[in-house]
């Protein structure tokens, strides 16, 4: 009954590389079962760090896997009329604290520069000879339920009464660093794209910055993914990665679809600033 | 047994009329710590079902989202024709993670296994401070009452997420303070269990049992009371902070005011992200409130059943505190993207992947236990040992979240969920069943059933990896959790045949526990009687009679070694009780 045993807890470590493998090559029928496909240079280190964790943690997890079949298939009590005594091996847990610890300190030092490019050193350009922090190109306007994507008018700043305005799709050129200004109208909102690998959560009260290289032209969703209300689900945005020429196109049609002046009155236009005020 | 109870008039008092109230302080306000311990037990199983319930209404809404959800659908939303609103499955996401954690999980470990084991374990008489421990079971009911009453509220319960982050959670409906109560009364009821154990554990050892002979259940119970007494004021004063938000119209958590019905109910000027880091600096110890006490019971069935010495002793205490310590220091990692300094993040990363050092040891420790042992497979060794195999991918895929550059992907997405039921339900209960398998002889003085131990066993543990093992693959595709439909968004619309195939398992997984249920109950009728030590083990509880009379022993236990001499090679038999005086 043990050798049964051992193999049923045998089969934890094996069905579930298995899968992960078949997941990570896209074998049948666990095709499209893993990372989807990325759009963005940053993506690529994330993906990377993914994967080679999962590797590492795979080889851990057969290890160990394979350890708790050994002594279940070896150590039968009907087979053995007498257990080993021994309470500890002083060599043995020295290694086994100090190579998990080399591989912990690894992971930990082998991410920070994927973090610090990610999210901690904005893009930047060269405005009258200084180094200044992109400007943002949009600024997302989280509330329940939907996205509002504000777009710089005529005068090129965004947050200024001459923005356009998009209810639930972004368009945004590939091949250029974009940054986004996230900011929320009512409660805490998470700004997800899982194609670009891009993920942040929207704080009453702050303002967010985010930045990503698209690299390929391609439509995909954007998602909530902080708890918001009843419609939470429902908080569904599209962004559309299109090239730069037609990026600049689809400006030039929108300023020229663009009612000249918003009436302040009319209930129907966006209070963006105003709202904001305490 | 010839010496039984040698002192029947001292364990228990003859009364004279009054049966009623003698069985309302025996088994309804008992100050005995072992009646204690079973009314926790039994109430952690009552909510355990419940909890299990909302899960499977969750499972259904991801597998036929809106179609008429059985018994649900028809008592409560037969105008809508069975299907449930948004709302209704936030309510059943949130009261899910409530109950499981704050009335099953830890009332189950520290409630139910702490008191009822540690005075046995260590040669007391009873807890320290008998009557606190009844108040400590009885500000649960609060708390249920709490719970119940907001079932009955409009919206049908709490809607915020077991994290309850405001600004969503100050705006939702009048549930929220009685959840909010009801946290507050659990937090209380922790609080009176953790300062007895304390004491107990430091007070009221039996002669010779030092610190470093208890067995590895009392070092977890003890660490687990010091986590709750220093992480639980903080959870209470965060929890009292949204109440005030609430109703008094203070602005702790909240940026701006908050205008309803014409009148402010919040007046602004707070931070949401304050209660993040209030939360989890209290949620983050509570992970491992609520797994340390399963690590200290797995140890002890571990080394029973491998007959052979707890391989390193002291590196599973030292490595206990570790986790503990470093417990307190971790608490960023769920908060990577939130919003907080993004700096700080490295530091909580680098703290992270330190604790999963002591963990590490502990698994390799486990192991090494086994390794050359006599390994006897009964239900509890069996519970284990899954214990172990589940906790091993628990806490891979820990690492994988702690690297914030991979979190950016799967944060709130179902490798989160996959993760944590993989520590919750894959380590966690599968320790408790375990550990109820191993100690019913000694609670009910009866043995359960063998084979319905195993069949519970196999079919729980199977169904659990088809359960939960998929999750990781939706979570990486980016499947966000708490969403009522996710197959709105083209990007997750191919995933409904797998969400399908986990509610499947779930739902033979929820079957598989009636097997428990009928062996529990059952076993207490129809159960072989048990003697002292069923199991042939050391520690001190199974010298005292099966069941423990009021008063636990029937002498007085001295302790010659520690809890772990099993195939001591001068020996004729393999284990050797710790209260067995030297030859």
């Amino acid at each position: 009954m043990n050798r049964f045993w051992s193999i049923l807890f045998c089969l934890v470590p094996i069905l579930g590389t298995a899968t992960f493998v078949m997941a990570a090559w896209g074998l049948p029928p666990f095709q499209g079962a893993w990372l989807p496909k990325n759009y963005s240079v940053a993506g690529e280190t994330i993906d990377h760090l993914f994967y080679l964790l999962n590797w590492i943690s795979a080889v851990i997890f057969i290890g160990t896997g394979a350890v708790i079949g050994w002594v279940l298939w070896k150590y039968d009590h009907r087979r053995r009329d007498q257990a080993s005594y021994f309470s500890h091996n002083t060599q043995l847990e020295i290694v086994w604290t100090i190579i998990p610890a080399i591989i912990l300190i690894f992971i930990a030092f082998y991410q920070m520069n994927s973090w610090a490019e990610t999210k901690m050193i904005r893009p930047t350009i060269s405005q009258n000879g200084q180094t200044i922090n992109k400007p943002p190109m949009v600024l997302v306007m989280a509330k329940r339920f939907g996205w509002e994507f504000h777009y710089a008018g005529p005068d090129g700043l965004i947050e200024t009464q001459d923005d356009d305005y998009i209810e639930n799709e972004l368009v945004l050129p590939v091949g250029t660093d974009v940054v986004l200004q996230l900011e929320t109208r009512d409660v805490i909102h998470s700004f997800f794209v899982p194609q670009l690998r891009v993920k942040q959560d929207i704080v009453p009260g702050m303002k967010q910055f985010i930045w990503f290289r698209g690299t390929d032209i391609a439509e995909m969703d954007i998602a909530c993914t902080e708890l918001c209300g009843w419609g939470h689900y429902t908080m569904k945005g599209r962004l559309r990665l299109v090239s730069q020429k037609d990026y600049n196109l689809w400006l030039t049609e929108r300023r020229a679809m663009q009612t000249p002046a918003m009436d302040p009155d009319d209930p129907e236009t966006p209070q963006v600033l105003e709202e904001r005020l305490p | 047994m010839v010496n039984k109870v040698q002192h029947p008039e001292l364990n228990h008092p003859k009364r004279t009329g009054h049966p009623v109230l003698r069985f309302l302080s025996t088994y309804v306000f008992a100050t005995d710590h072992k009646i204690i311990g079973l009314q926790f037990l039994f109430s952690s199983l009552f909510w355990f079902a419940v909890g299990g319930m909302l899960a499977m209404a969750i499972r259904w809404q991801l597998a036929f989202p809106w179609s008429d959800m059985p018994i649900f659908g028809p008592t409560l939303f037969a105008s809508e024709g069975g299907q449930i609103p948004g709302t209704f499955y936030n309510m059943l996401f949130t009261m899910h993670a409530t109950i499981m954690i704050f009335f099953v999980i830890i009332p189950i470990l520290s409630g139910a296994f702490g008191n009822y084991l540690i005075p046995l374990m260590i040669g007391a008489e009873d807890m320290a401070f008998p009557r606190l421990n009844m108040f400590s079971y009885w500000f649960m009911w609060p708390a249920f009452a709490c719970m119940i009453l907001s079932f009955t509220l409009p919206g049908f319960g709490p809607t915020s997420g077991w994290t309850a982050y405001p600004t969503l959670s100050l705006i939702a409906g009048d549930a929220q303070n009685l959840w909010i109560l009801g946290l507050i009364f659990v937090g209380i009821s922790s609080m009176m269990g953790s300062i007895n154990y304390m004491t107990t554990i430091l007070q009221m050892r039996a002669p010779g049992m030092h610190m470093f002979r208890m067995p590895m259940t009392v070092w977890a119970m003890f660490i687990t009371a010091i986590l709750q007494a220093f992480a639980l004021p903080v959870l209470t004063a965060a929890l009292f902070m949204q109440l005030s938000d609430r109703l008094l119209a203070t602005g702790f958590f909240a940026p701006e005011s908050i205008v309803v019905n014409n009148s402010i109910t919040i007046s602004g000027g707070g931070e949401p992200l304050l209660w993040q880091h209030l939360f989890w600096f209290y949620s983050h110890p509570a992970v491992y409130i609520m797994i340390l006490p399963a690590m200290g019971m797995v140890s002890d069935i571990l080394s029973c059943f491998a007959r052979k010495p707890l391989f390193g002793y002291r590196p599973m205490i030292y490595s206990l505190i570790a986790i503990a310590g470093l417990g307190f220091v971790v608490w960023g990692h769920h908060m990577f993207v939130s919003g907080m300094n993004r700096i700080l993040a490295i530091s909580f990363m680098v703290s992270t992947m330190l604790i999963a050092l002591p963990s590490g040891i502990k698994v390799f420790n486990w192991l090494g236990t086994l390794w050359g042992g006599r390994l006897f497979l009964t239900t509890p060794m069996l519970f284990s040992i899954g214990f172990v195999s589940m906790f091993i991918i628990g806490g891979l895929s820990g690492i994988v979240m702690a690297a914030p550059p991979v979190d950016i992907q799967i944060h709130d997405t179902y490798f989160i969920v996959a993760h944590f039921h993989y520590v919750l339900f894959g380590a966690s209960v599968l320790g408790v069943m375990g550990a109820i398998y191993y100690w019913y002889p000694k609670m009910f003085g009866r043995k359960m059933n063998e084979t319905m131990g195993k069949l519970h066993f196999i079919l729980t543990f199977i169904f659990l990896n088809g359960t939960f093992f998929p999750m990781h693959f939706l979570g990486a595709r980016g499947f966000p959790r708490r969403y009522a439909d996710a197959y709105r968004f083209e990007e997750f619309q191919d995933l409904l045949p797998l969400n399908q195939f986990i509610t499947l398992c779930a739902f033979l997984m929820g079957a598989a526990q009636l097997v428990f249920l009928i062996n529990f109950f059952g076993s207490l009728i129809w159960g072989p009687k048990a003697d002292r030590n069923p199991w042939h083990a050391n520690t001190l509880e199974w010298s005292a009679p099966s069941p423990p009379p009021h008063g636990n022993f029937d002498f007085q236990p001295t302790v010659y070694r520690g809890p772990y001499e099993y195939s001591h090679p001068e020996r004729s038999v393999d284990y050797w009780p710790q209260t067995e005086p030297p030859p």
